[in-house]
């Protein structure tokens, strides 16, 4: 064994016993004729490059059409996908993954770690200038950041193929949670060979190789994305549904219509004014799942009073949370205490002390603490609460205001705005209090509390503190780090109210009864080489 | 007429211009950029997407850089459909709004100017107050309503059409998207023709044509349909342009692909190119069509010469 085997202290990963995706199908099931999936896609996808893709329309297809190194079951665990396992070393700087020998492009390429070293490396390329670049970065994979910004080759990335077979990755820092990251499609390998042939053309169906369970046959912008089997896929044989559409249908209302007409067979959502309905009319197909992510009051705590914890505290504590979930989304979310929501893996925040008092014991503190910050009945606290365009959002934002100003007084000017001045308001602090909602991109508690660290891009409230800061980098090298995710959950909500939590998101899904293997988990990684239909 | 033609497209070159310029500052000027999303990108990303679009040149450099690509018949990539330029994009879905709107505007057509006819001949009869209440429905009914109850009608309850999808114009797929569409202009066109029908028939051409014993049929078709159609004509030029770029809603509900949601969707993500491609498209189609009723108004009124 030579020395350098011998200084690391290797922990291997082994996950060749564990069940591998594709569809299982319960003994006695019947299966359809016709093993064709029509689903709800939600608005039309920017790209299908995997690297060039932003926003969950995109995501959600890029997993039939591609695979990363590791893959989830429907609890969000991490199961194989092109690696079948992997080596980490004793601090976690250094991951080595052992890609399977059979994996395959669609056309009939052999799957190597010279396409992830590619895939890893475009990501980080200014010339490619991908949304998700900054990704790459939370890992810290070695000298993500300097090509990001231009200082060093791209050449240069933390990244090796040791040979065909085997890829490695090397952090500058330990992060533990690695393999975790590695089943997002910014991550997932692309063709090298077809991506310099075609260019940005590459997607096309007619020139796209991909490595998933699926390859595209037809994109017919704002029609439909077809893809039918890749009869390449290492795990082909245990692959049921033969062909995927997605329908781009952006609003929710006409997507129910054509389930209920029989052209879907799963929506991406369902509109929230018929949920109560719908749930009365085909309880079967109501699908409600918790999601990684929660929904959020932000304060702008650059200026007055905002950067009083008193009137951060008095303004939270005054939301009724069970009223806006029971009462006013009413979609199965659950109310929000705590920044990050229960369902993140491996964490279970703790509840915050005034998750456990009475609606009546918070208004009358929130009183109270709005009283002690000078703001009074003969001197009431007027703000403006800024939400985007959207039904759900008004109405939050309604009864919110209303609770705010029947137990404070408070005086609150709805202000509404289009989605992108919104979003450029926000990120100039031109708000006093705005709405805002934060969806996870890796399984761990970090993808959610990162957000209110002092640099992070989306700090938009401008929270800052150097104790919360500490806990969160502390957490990045430890092995156990919920101890330092409770502290900062405690520094951050429980002692500065950076933000109001207020409810916990949850994804809503019309499924059709004969639909099997649909199993949504946190993140919404949801394969269709899963799914079956049943005889009907 | 040859020169009244020709004057027209020179005429044509300074109005699109004008309009470009206008639509591109006026696009620049509102707040946000095609990037911005909700997960803010890192200065240095957000650079490098910016220097790759020129994004970080002046406005005014971006307008010529725009203007060179036009001269050359490109009118630039997507901002939001990365893997797309603006010419696939409205290459894929224009022909089939065209084709939706050809069927709606000669349904509109046809339809609507035989109501208005019947309504005015009819004169406050039982059947002009039908036809006019339909008329009316039409127009109080806007596709955002007709395009669900199409799909309630002939998907859920009955199924006999697909609820949506586009299907290389299938007929199946064509008959909602074209009722959704047809209806409001079926609408408009049975209100115009019926007024201007009324007054025609009262002129006193008309008058004399009757006390002269000319029949009925040969008094509506050779004297009074001419120039009733004029006020009908003027109407049908924008209306076609309007019918033949499609409508988000029957984009949307129908999930047909065409061009409509273009319109929306541009605007909504700053789509820079989107925004203008289409506004030229649309700009170029409302100049070409109101030429075109010029010269109609010259073939059906001799009165009317250029």
């Amino acid at each position: 064994m030579n020395k350098t085997l011998l200084a690391t202290a290797l922990i291997t990963a082994s996950f060749a016993s564990m069940q591998l995706h594709a569809a299982e199908v319960p003994a006695g099931v019947k299966l359809a004729d016709k093993q064709e999936l029509v689903r709800g896609g939600g608005s039309e996808p920017s790209t299908m490059d995997p690297q060039k893709m932003e926003g969950t329309p995109a995501s959600i297809r890029s997993k039939d059409l591609f695979e990363g190194l590791y893959n989830q079951d429907g609890d969000g665990n991490q199961i194989p996908g092109v690696a079948k396992s992997y080596d980490v070393n004793a601090d976690n700087t250094q991951y080595t993954f052992h890609l399977r020998q059979d994996a395959k492009w669609s056309n009939g390429d052999p799957v190597t770690a010279e396409d992830f070293v590619y895939a890893f490396t475009r990501s980080v390329d200014p010339a490619l200038a991908s949304p998700y670049a900054w990704f790459m970065e939370i890992p810290s994979i070695v000298n993500a950041s300097k090509i990001i910004a231009g200082e060093a080759d791209p050449s240069t990335l933390g990244v090796k193929a040791v040979d065909d077979h085997t890829f490695q990755v090397t952090l500058e820092r330990p992060v533990p949670y690695f393999v975790k990251m590695t089943s997002h499609q910014n991550m997932f390998p692309v063709p090298k060979k077809v991506v310099e042939k075609w260019g940005d053309d590459w997607t096309k169906p007619e020139h796209m190789v991909s490595n998933g369970a699926y390859k595209m046959d037809e994109w017919i912008v704002n029609e439909k994305m077809v893809f039918s089997r890749n009869k390449n896929y290492w795990n082909d044989e245990k692959t049921i549904i033969n062909k995927v559409t997605y329908l781009p249908i952006e609003s929710p209302n006409a997507e129910l219509k054509r389930f209920q007409a029989g052209q879907i067979d799963l929506t991406y959502e369902l509109p929230n004014d018929h949920y109560k309905q719908l749930l009365r009319d085909m309880p079967d197909e109501v699908v409600v799942t918790p999601k990684l992510g929660t929904y959020y009051y932000q304060f702008n705590t650059t200026k007055a009073p905002y950067n009083d914890v008193r009137v951060r505290k008095a303004l939270s504590y005054a939301i009724d949370r069970n009223v806006i979930t029971k009462f006013v989304t009413g979609t199965g979310e659950l109310p929000a205490y705590s920044f990050t929501p229960e369902v993140v893996n491996d964490f279970s925040p703790a509840t915050p002390e005034y998750a456990t008092w009475t609606q009546k014991e918070r208004n009358e503190r929130a009183k109270a603490l709005l009283e002690e910050a000078g703001y009074t009945q003969s001197n009431p606290l007027s703000f403006s609460l800024l939400y985007n365009t959207n039904e759900n959002h008004k109405k939050i934002a309604i009864a919110i205001a209303s609770m705010w100003k029947k137990t404070l007084g408070v005086t609150v000017t709805l202000e509404n705005q289009e989605w992108k001045t919104y979003l450029e308001t926000k990120k100039h602090q031109q708000f006093d209090v705005a709405r805002a909602g934060w969806i996870g991109d890796y399984n761990e508690a970090s993808t959610m509390l990162d957000l209110l660290t002092t640099t992070h891009g989306n700090n938009d409230g401008k929270y800052s503190n150097t104790e919360y800061d500490k806990l969160l980098h502390d957490a990045r090298t430890m092995q156990q780090p919920a101890e330092n995710y409770n502290k900062a959950e405690e520094v951050a909500i429980e002692q500065d109210m950076a933000v109001a939590p207020i409810y916990q998101y949850t994804e809503k899904r019309l499924v059709k009864s004969y639909l099997g293997g649909y199993m949504p988990n946190p993140e919404d990684n949801v394969y269709a080489r899963d799914m079956y239909i049943i005889k009907h | 007429m040859l020169t009244f033609i020709s004057k027209r497209i020179l005429e044509a070159i300074p109005t699109l211009l004008i309009l470009i310029t206008v639509s591109f500052f006026l696009m620049h000027s509102a707040p946000g950029s095609p990037f911005s999303s909700e997960r803010t990108l890192p200065p240095e990303v957000l650079a490098n997407i910016n220097a790759k679009y020129h994004l970080d040149e002046p406005v005014i450099n971006q307008y010529f850089y725009y203007l060179g690509g036009l001269l050359q018949g490109d009118l630039g990539p997507s901002f939001r459909y990365k893997d797309f330029t603006i010419n696939e994009l409205i290459a894929q879905s224009f022909p089939v709004s065209a084709e939706i709107g050809i069927w709606s505007f000669l349904v509109a057509l046809l339809v609507g100017v035989g109501c208005g006819i019947v309504a005015a001949l009819k004169q406050n009869s039982w059947l002009d107050y039908s036809v006019m209440g339909f008329a009316n429905l039409g127009i109080v009914l806007p596709n955002f309503v007709l395009a669900p109850l199409c799909i309630l009608f002939f998907s859920i309850y009955n199924h006999w059409l697909p609820p949506g999808g586009w299907n290389g114009g299938a007929w199946p797929y064509l008959v909602m998207p074209v009722i959704a569409m047809s209806t409001s202009y079926i609408a408009q066109i049975a209100r115009i023709t019926r007024g201007s029908m009324i007054e025609t028939m009262h002129s006193n051409f008309i008058r004399t044509a009757r006390a002269k014993g000319l029949p009925q049929h040969r008094i509506i078709f050779h004297h009074a349909l001419r120039p009733a159609m004029l006020p009908v004509l003027s109407y049908l030029g924008p209306a076609f342009v309007g019918i033949v770029t499609g409508s988000v809603i029957v984009d949307v509900y129908f999930g047909t692909g065409g061009i409509g949601q273009h319109f929306i969707n541009g605007a909504l993500n700053r789509d820079y190119s989107m925004v203008m491609g289409v506004t030229i498209l649309v700009g170029a189609l409302t100049i070409l069509f109101n030429a075109i009723v010029d010269i109609l108004y010259a073939v059906i009124d001799p009165k009317i010469r250029y």
